[in-house]
This record gives C-alpha cells, structure tokens and sequence, in this order.
C-alpha cells in the first residue's frame, strides 16, 4: 500500500538535534514506518497475536484440548466465545493456542530459509563461476515447481507431522531469498567502496562481512516480512490436508480441515480458525508493504 | 535454458517419490502379504536396482513417451491423466478469467479515481484478498452459497445424474459441441463457487498491479496530450493507458499461474474437483509411485511452459524487449 508516502524527516531533524544525538539512517526509518499507517496497523496485528500467543495459558478458563462430551459443537455464547468442536472442546482456546504454532513455525521456517538462502546467494553472488551457475540452476529449478506441490512432496518423503511441514516450508521459500541475495550482491560488489576495500587489501572474508552482508539486508528484511505470511498460509495448508499438524494439535488448518463436517449444522467451528489465519497474513502483508515503502522504495512496484 | 530445468526437475522428484517411507510392492499387496511375496514383485518391478538404474530406465521410459503404469488402476499414467488435466485446466482457466476481468478493473478503477474512497476501497478489497487462504474462503463459500442460500452445487464438476459423454474432457467444450446447453449451464453452475476461490488471490495481486501500473502511465507525456486534445476517458485508460501498462501485468499473470496449479490442489480437495492436484493428492496417499513422479514432471513441465510463454509474450506486447542479445 502506498497511499500515504511517508516524508522522510531527514533535513530538519540533522539540523536541529545536537551533535551526540545524530540520527542514523536506521533511525530515519523507524520515525518513518511509525508514521506509515498501514505498518502501523499490520505491526499492531502481529503483536496483537504475538501477544496472546505468549499469555495464552493466564487467559483461558478452558485448556485447548480439554474434552466436554456434554458440550458438543455449541454455538458461541458467554462461556465459549468462539463455541465448541465436536469434540466440546473451547474453540477459542485453540485458535488461541493455535496462533503459537503458526508464528512458531512461521518464524522459524523463514529465518531457515533466510540463512541458507543467503549463504547460498552470496556464494554464488561473489564468488560467480561455476558455483553462481550451479547455485542459480538449482534455484531456477526449486522455482520450476509450484510451491505447495514441492512441499507436499518433501513432506510426504519425511513423513507428515508440523515440523516436517516446517522444514519443508523453509526449502520451498530458499530460492526466494537465495536470488534476492544474490542480485544484491552482484549490485553491491560493483560499488566503489568494495573496490577501495580490494584495493588496500581487505580480505574476502572481511568484504562479505563488513561491506556486503550490512549492505544486502535492507531488501531482505522485507521480503521477510511478506515471507512470513506466505508461510503462515502454506503451514496451514499442509495443516488443512493432513500433512502438517496432526491431531490433537489445535492448528488452524488442520481445525479447518476438520470443520468440514460440521459446515451446516456448526459453521462457527470454520468461522473463527479461518478468520486468525487471514489476520495474521493480512498483519504481516500490511508491515511487509510498509517496510518496502520505508525502507527500500525502489522495491516498490 | 529448458533442457537442463527439466532434467534436474525430474531427478528432484525421482529421488523424493523414491525417498518416500513404504514399499510400494507392500501397498499392492496389502498390509498382509508375505515378506517372500513383496520380495518378489519388488524384484519383477525392478525395486532392488541401484537407484541411478533406476532412475535412468524412468528417464528412458519418459523419452520415449512412457510415464509408468498406475499400480492403482493398473493404466498407463500418459492415458489416465488427459481427463484430470482438462479439468485443473478448464478450472484454472475460468479462475485466471475472473481474476483478469475483476483485477483489472478494480486496479483501473482505483488509478483513475485515485485517493479516493473507491480507490481506497478496492485496495482494502484486494489486500484482504491477498491474505485469504483459498481454503477458508472455498469453505466459506459453500456455507454461505452452497447449504445457507441453496444457489450454487458445491461439489463436482457436473450432477451425476445428467446424462452426458465427455469427449474432449473440457466439459463446457464438450456441452457446446453436443450443442447440450443443459450440462452447459449445469458445468458453468459447478465451477463458479471454486473459480472464484481460486481467483481471488490472483484477482488481488492483479487489482493492486493494475493500479500502480496504471498511475504511473496516466501521469505521462501522452496521456496527457490525449487530454489536451479531447479523446474520452473511457478511450484513454482502456486504449492508450491499459495498453502500457500491460507488460507488468502480464508478468504477474505467468507468475500467478503458478500459484494457481498449487492452489489448485487445495480447491480440489474441497469441491472435489477431479483434477490433477486431487489425482496426485491421492496418488501420494496410495504410495503409487509412477503416478506421483510423472504428475509432479507434468504439472512441472507445464508450469515451466507457461513462464516461456509469458516471457515470449513481453516480446510481443513490448517491442523494446528482445531475446538472444544478453
């Protein structure tokens, strides 16, 4: 979303601070994604979450996996907000703990696939050669499958369950992060601080660490973000057919999957999984644009 | 370019259908057989190979047209999957025209009126849109239209009662060559309620595409000389604005395709669509081998095809771009 281009409050505010408060570029950019308001929005949905994801146990009266035989499929009321399964247990205990499981697997699925993919990016970034071809070629061929189909595929061969549904969302997003690194490296290399590095003699090493990586993160970070809610929306996926979370895991998915029985006679046990799901993702788009306005406005399309 | 994808594609899902826990001799057999028995149809399905052997015979038998038998239904792959195909294609297809007509729009709408509530409107539209699993909003679908309203089937391609013979296996083709205007608006009636969930999220990524494309045109030199000198709004935007602003839609279409062959696999599962995703969905479950490494090839190949066609139709919409000059 770009309807409200932040202003960058660079000019007044070095003129105005002191000398020990200099703003840093990093600074500049908080002060503009806290006026980006869809960030803003985004970021208070995930924290949102991030919240009673952390709380859960002090704020249910109920555990998500308490059984109730006499509180089958209820409609939400004053007790259970969200109302029950078909097994009478409270749904809105488990959309609750489900939101723990789904940024756990988010969050870790994409930091994998942020390291391998970076390391993997600038290897074939710096180094080129032979390693960029055999780098590039395998990434193109990732690529070559639709995402869901790999994972599938990669879950079915180590054996469903949510974190080989983890793992395999980590593979499937590699080639993302791994060609983004990569063509910031090809841009970054060519820059004349990299040449000055080389020319006093700065070791490899020391260029990737010091000039490269600092410099390749910005593009990165953003593409996190979005990545973040696509793997949210494919673990709940791999959830909604069996092969991530398995019962009596309260996964949105997977609650999904198993209110489809119910979709007449209890609509609200389909409702309210769906409804956290898309929030999430919706929170994490929302940032992941704002961070792209903020950060990095030559991403933005 | 192609070549060398496709071998590494095919070597990936070998290597993972055969890194797949179970024999598969053991799920013809069934959980009962005698560990001599499994023994055997192993070694007859030549299992007990080095695995490189195998994979070569598997490369062979594709080279020369063969994609494997089904253990399940005992037929060649290459014949059983025509039908599932045409129906992933004929859902996609209706799917990507929905997302086309309604993304398009909603993104020129939002550029011409731009900053305003409608323009802010549709993007709220299109960025919910963008974060709906297609699941959820498949379900929700056939809640709400399907058993609340009554309006829409919500499962299968067509009544099983109507009388109706495939040929072509695309079954509004087929109902309009048989001139069957019945099935015709029986097909059309079973394909809107998954269609549209599968199309949102292209429609959305399309909406928001069109509409920056879009802004970005209409602020140049010759939109506005075609103001100056009178043409019509309507003339403007869909003739000499849209034109332009075309080539990054079309790369969000090849790129969406994609997406659709995946998300496919999740719309099938809840319309119980007979398609391709389905079919391998289930193949996977049955451990029938040669149904998931050549399914997998073929969805793969196909979506590889579609990204060399969209490459090749920038060329065409945008004469600036060329190939073979890099």
């Amino acid at each position: 979303m770009s309807m409200n281009a932040p202003t960058m409050p660079n000019q007044e505010s070095v003129t105005e601070t002191k000398p020990e408060q200099m703003d840093s570029p990093f600074r500049d950019s908080m002060r503009a994604l806290l006026r980006h308001r869809s960030a803003m929005i985004g970021g208070g949905i995930i924290l949102f979450f991030i919240l009673i994801a952390l709380i859960a146990p002090l704020l249910l009266p109920f555990g998500y996996n308490q059984i109730d035989a006499d509180a089958r499929l209820q409609a939400p009321s004053a007790e259970h907000w969200f109302g029950t399964d078909d097994f009478g247990r409270d749904i809105f205990a488990r959309v609750i703990y489900g939101a723990r499981i789904s940024l756990w697997v988010g969050f870790f699925a994409i930091t994998g696939s942020i390291v391998v993919g970076s390391v993997l990016g600038l290897i074939a970034g710096f180094y080129g050669g032979w390693r960029d071809t055999l780098i590039s070629r395998f990434f193109d061929i990732l690529l070559a499958f639709p995402a869901i189909l790999l994972a599938i595929a990669i879950v079915a061969m180590l054996g469903p369950g949510l974190e080989n549904a983890m793992y395999a969302i980590a593979i499937i997003n590699v080639p993302t992060f791994g060609r983004l690194m990569r063509s910031r490296v090809l841009a970054v290399k060519q820059e004349d601080y990299v040449l000055a590095a080389r020319a006093i003699g700065m070791k490899n090493s020391r260029i990737l660490f010091r000039h490269i990586l600092p410099n390749s993160w910005t593009p990165i970070m953003v593409q996190g973000t979005l990545g973040f809610a696509t793997a949210v929306l494919e673990a709940a996926a791999l959830g909604f057919i069996g092969m991530g979370a398995q019962p009596p895991e309260p996964e949105w998915g997977k609650m999904l999957s198993d209110s489809r029985a119910f979709i007449q006679s209890a609509p609200w046990t389909m409702v309210f999984p769906g409804l956290a799901i898309m929030l999430t993702v919706l929170g994490f788009n929302l940032l992941g644009d704002g961070l792209r306005d903020v950060l990095d406005p030559r991403m933005k399309q | 370019m192609l070549i060398p994808v496709l071998i590494g594609m095919s070597i990936i899902t070998f290597f993972i259908v055969h890194a797949i826990p179970g024999s598969p001799a053991k799920a013809i057999l069934g959980e009962r057989a005698t560990p001599e028995a499994v023994e055997r149809l192993e070694k007859s399905m030549g299992l007990n190979d080095p695995l490189y052997i195998q994979y070569f015979r598997y490369l062979g038998n594709i080279l020369q047209g063969d994609l494997g038998t089904s253990v399940k239904t005992g037929r060649p792959v290459l014949e059983e999957i025509g039908p599932y195909l045409a129906a992933t294609f004929e859902l996609a297809l209706f799917a990507m025209l929905i997302a086309i007509f309604f993304g398009v729009n909603l993104g020129i709408i939002s550029a011409w009126r731009h900053n305003s509530t409608v323009d802010y409107g549709s993007m709220v539209i299109a960025l919910i849109g963008v974060s709906m699993p297609v699941f959820w909003l498949g379900l929700m679908e056939q809640w709400i239209f399907a058993q609340e309203l009554d309006w829409l089937p919500s499962n299968g391609r067509m009544d099983p009662r109507m009388f109706f013979e495939p040929i072509t296996h695309f079954y509004f083709l087929d109902a309009l060559i048989q001139g069957n205007f019945y099935a015709l608006q029986d097909a059309f009636n079973h394909i809107l309620l998954p269609a549209v969930a599968l199309g949102t999220i292209p429609m959305a990524i399309i909406a928001r595409m069109t509409r920056s494309s879009m802004l970005e045109v209409m602020r140049s030199d010759y939109i506005r000389t075609a103001r100056a000198k009178g043409v019509g709004e309507t003339l403007i935007i869909y003739k000499h604005a849209l034109k332009n602003a075309f080539i990054p839609i079309v790369t969000v279409f090849g790129l969406q395709m994609g997406l659709l062959l995946g998300g496919a696999i999740l719309t099938e599962t809840i319309f119980s669509w007979p398609g391709v995703g389905r079919y391998l969905y289930d193949a996977i479950h049955s451990r029938d081998y040669a149904v998931v490494q050549s399914g997998i090839l073929v969805v793969a190949t196909i979506f590889v095809v579609i990204n060399l066609i969209v490459d090749l139709l920038y060329a065409y919409i945008d004469p600036r771009i060329q190939y073979g000059k890099e």
